[in-house]
């Protein structure tokens, strides 16, 4: 997280941190294990009012930041998240209500608003089912058919579908890529739950068979969503960067508590050089994870040249050391660490889900290879 | 703990950039495709080396009269007085650019930075300016034969005789003395007390009657690095820098410059420069020489690498930051220190597997792919140059998180007391038993 934030950010950040220690606590995200949902409407709601869904969005539509930085301020929102594996769709929230502020038509608006109040929830169905789920690749056709738009294909896994009410679909139509908001009760939307790591996440498959919407239900123009696509992945990365960073610094606190307490014969843990030294590995990868994220949300934010490069590392750096960190985490607790009555899990199941969504390391890093490349040949 | 005083408000960062971007678009050269800024040095003659040591000493004075050296150096020592973020300014201003880089490191950082928190009025006003203007090239006269990271260990001498020091010993591992033109130097003037509290850091001129340089042959055929002997060298008091037996105060600030240089704002880093001259060219340009630029494999190795940087390179902001706005310790400086080894480590070995087989051999035709493997076998050097990354580790671990430090056997006893090396044999029981018992017994010198 950033090492400076202005008085504003601050008592943003510690509102929504003493909001989520209150209303998420642990014994809270143990319970939302077998509840349907993973977390609780009135909580979102009471979110959302302290701002979680407002950053990404400008004042005239409802929306607003702190900082008139609003990647950033969402990146401390979601660090918090990561730092109590809190419950609620963060990522899908946002991601939705930054593309229909930004390309949405006036007949999303009265939607928008309720993303804001948190009276309504969306989702964004991006990835598709193998063999298709590289990072990029969309099948899912959208057809003109005069004032109708016709959507054919499968999404998954899309995070809290069932939960919501609104789909932002991406698709492909003649031209490029179309995105289109689709009500989840439309006729041929059938969403089947799918099981996954984390206790408070939700997922699921979505096919689109034969769905028809008015043509009012594009978000932006058909076959010109390539930018908007770039964009919401980027933020979607911003978000799940932070979290990551969050989660990883939770693990990485409890274990060094754990080593100083934890005695093996006769002397703490903490003492032993070859245990010190796996820490002294452990926190530079942390510090770097905190450094890419905060660098990735600053950049998206300011939609500069090396968002999308920054944005892709942070992912590839996070995807794979979170994991490897709070992993190795579990080895230094021993079995104790593997247990389900433990808390450690808990941030180990969020870095690794997020190691997967929106790309895997080795996908972002072939992503930053491509712009190497065409740095250097245009060099 | 910085010292960086701003004292030239008149120059804002757009104005100062605006006159960075005239000056150097007029007097220096800009890079050739495919040059890089960081210098190549180990298959470099020695004419050569000369000839690109003097001209480095010739920018870096034209640098000076140009009022673009020693950014965050006060003005009273030649430099301008302005801020660490105009540093940045320079940085990305001289990115594509020739720039003076053997003057930058060790000279201006650790050896400026020392010299400016701990130097008297007169040693900073003899020297700063000297070395802004590129007529002083300094040395670390720090690691020894005896000790590598065991730095506080040294057992280079230093005796009183009235008004002057009398130096003894050897030092390694300076990166070009024999082009140098004076030294730091850390010795032991204390005997009888504690290994930390009988040391003292001194300057002198390298080349000197009494002093032998020698460059030693690295296992790549570099010969980047030197050993100096001293023998009765004179040191007048008045080179002395910091109090006598006081010398590990200066030692550990030495340290500290010396983990963070290339954040540090007395260091001119052009945005973009990789460091380590070896590891210049990239994973792509390798990958590209040896027709595979496009093979999902050899993409892995590039984002890799790439990754590997971004994030390094934000790394070494975040401490920095972190160590000026009083979040962190000095100690973080480690963090960054170690993540920075680890990197150049990963990127030796992806560059290497870049080349395949035209790293086993290769024809003077093969471009960026040839002496890749040859370099790779001096990968380590990130992990040991600067203090090896176990001692990273170790400062990691005990300094920023607190945990219990290593137990040593050279705490709170005299110095000559410290067991130096392995007991001379004859001696009975095993060797490894008797050398813990007969601390004393076997010293060195």
């Amino acid at each position: 997280m950033l090492l400076e934030l202005s008085p504003d950010q601050e008592v943003f950040r510690e509102t929504t941190a003493k909001f989520l220690d209150d209303r998420a606590p642990v014994t809270e995200i143990r319970r939302l294990r077998t509840d349907p949902a993973g977390f609780d409407r009135r909580f979102w709601r009471s979110g959302c009012e302290l701002g979680w869904t407002s950053l990404l969005v400008s004042e005239e539509q409802g929306g607003g930041t702190i900082s008139g930085r609003g990647a950033v301020d969402l990146s401390l929102i979601a660090y918090e998240f990561g730092r109590r594996a809190a419950p609620g769709p963060l990522v899908a929230n946002n991601v939705v209500a930054s593309a229909l502020g930004t390309s949405g038509s006036p007949a999303h608006a009265p939607v928008l608003a309720e993303l804001l109040s948190g009276d309504q929830l969306a989702t964004w169905c991006y990835s598709e089912p193998p063999p298709h789920d590289r990072l990029g690749t969309v099948n899912l056709q959208m057809r003109v058919e005069g004032k109708h738009l016709v959507l054919n294909g499968f999404k998954r896994p899309v995070e809290f579908a069932e939960q919501s009410h609104q789909l932002l679909v991406t698709g492909h139509s003649e031209g490029g890529l179309t995105q289109a908001l689709v009500p989840t009760d439309c006729p041929g939307v059938r969403i089947e739950a799918m099981h996954t790591i984390d206790l408070t996440r939700r997922f699921a498959a979505v096919e689109f068979d034969d769905v028809r919407v008015p043509v009012e239900a594009v978000v932006g123009e058909i076959g010109r969503a390539q930018d908007d696509v770039e964009r919401q992945l980027q933020l979607a990365l911003v978000i799940m960067n932070a979290e990551s960073t969050g989660a990883m610094q939770s693990a990485f606190d409890m274990t060094v508590e754990w080593a100083f307490d934890r005695y093996s014969f006769g002397r703490p843990l903490a003492s032993y050089q070859e245990i010190k030294h796996r820490f002294a590995d452990m926190m530079a990868w942390l510090e770097a994870s905190h450094a890419i994220s905060d660098s990735c949300a600053e950049s998206v934010e300011a939609r500069s040249g090396e968002a999308s490069e920054l944005a892709s590392a942070g992912k590839a750096f996070i995807g794979e050391y979170g994991t490897e960190l709070v992993q190795d985490c579990v080895q230094l607790h021993g079995g104790i660490g593997v247990t389900f009555e433990h808390d450690l899990h808990l941030f180990l199941r969020r870095v690794t889900v997020n190691r997967l969504l929106y790309g895997t390391p080795a996908e972002h890093r072939q992503r930053v290879a491509r712009k190497v490349i065409l740095r250097e040949d245009a060099a | 703990m910085s010292t960086y005083r701003v004292e030239d408000m008149t120059e804002d960062l757009n104005t100062f950039r605006t006159r960075a971007r005239e000056w150097i678009s007029h007097n220096l050269r800009p890079l050739e495709p495919g040059e890089s800024a960081g210098h190549a040095i180990s298959r470099m003659s020695e004419e050569a080396e000369l000839a690109a040591v003097a001209h480095d000493r010739e920018v870096q004075r034209k640098l000076f009269d140009a009022g673009l050296a020693g950014i965050c150096v006060p003005k009273e020592y030649g430099g301008q007085g302005l801020s660490p973020e105009h540093q940045s300014v320079l940085n990305e201003e001289l990115a594509g650019y020739e720039y003076p880089t053997r003057i930058q490191v060790p000279t201006l950082c650790p050896c400026a930075a020392v010299l400016l928190e701990f130097g008297t009025e007169e040693q900073k006003r003899q020297h700063i300016p000297a070395m802004l203007k590129g007529e002083e090239l300094w040395m670390q006269f720090l690691s020894e034969p005896s000790g590598g990271s065991d730095v506080a260990g040294a057992v280079t001498s230093a005796v009183r005789d009235g008004d002057v020091w009398v130096l003894n010993g050897s030092k390694v591992w300076t990166t070009g003395a024999w082009w140098s033109d004076w030294a730091l130097c850390l010795a032991r003037t204390n005997w009888d007390a504690p290994k930390h509290r009988g040391l003292t850091v001194f300057m002198l001129p390298i080349h000197q009657p009494g002093i032998d340089v020698f460059r030693i042959e690295m296992l790549n055929g570099s010969k980047e690095f030197c050993q100096e002997f001293m023998t009765d060298v004179l040191v007048p008091d008045s080179d002395r820098i910091g109090d006598v037996d006081d010398g590990w105060t200066v030692g550990t600030r030495w340290m500290f410059h010396e983990r963070i240089l290339y954040s540090s704002p007395y260091v001119t880093n052009p945005t973009g420069t990789v460091h380590g001259g070896l590891a210049a060219t990239s994973v792509a340009a390798i990958a590209r020489d040896v027709g595979h630029v496009h093979d999902p494999e050899l993409l892995e190795l590039i984002g890799e690498a790439r990754v590997l940087d971004l994030v390094g390179h934000e790394l070494a902001l975040r401490v920095a930051d972190g160590i000026r706005l009083g979040r962190m310790s000095d100690q973080a400086s480690a963090i960054a220190r170690l993540f920075k080894a680890m990197v150049t480590m990963r990127i030796h070995t992806l560059r290497f597997e870049a080349a395949g087989s035209t790293g086993a051999a290769w024809t003077d035709g093969d471009g960026t792919a040839a002496w890749s493997g040859n370099e790779f076998l001096m990968r380590q050097v990130s992990c040991i140059g600067g203090g090896t990354t176990e001692m990273a580790r170790n400062v990691i671990s005990e300094r920023v998180l607190g945990m219990p430090r290593e137990p040593t056997l050279d705490r709170d006893v005299a110095f000559r007391d410290v067991p130096r090396s392995r007991p001379q044999s004859g001696s009975s029981g095993s060797s490894q038993e008797s050398g813990r018992s007969q601390s004393g017994q076997s010293r060195n010198r």
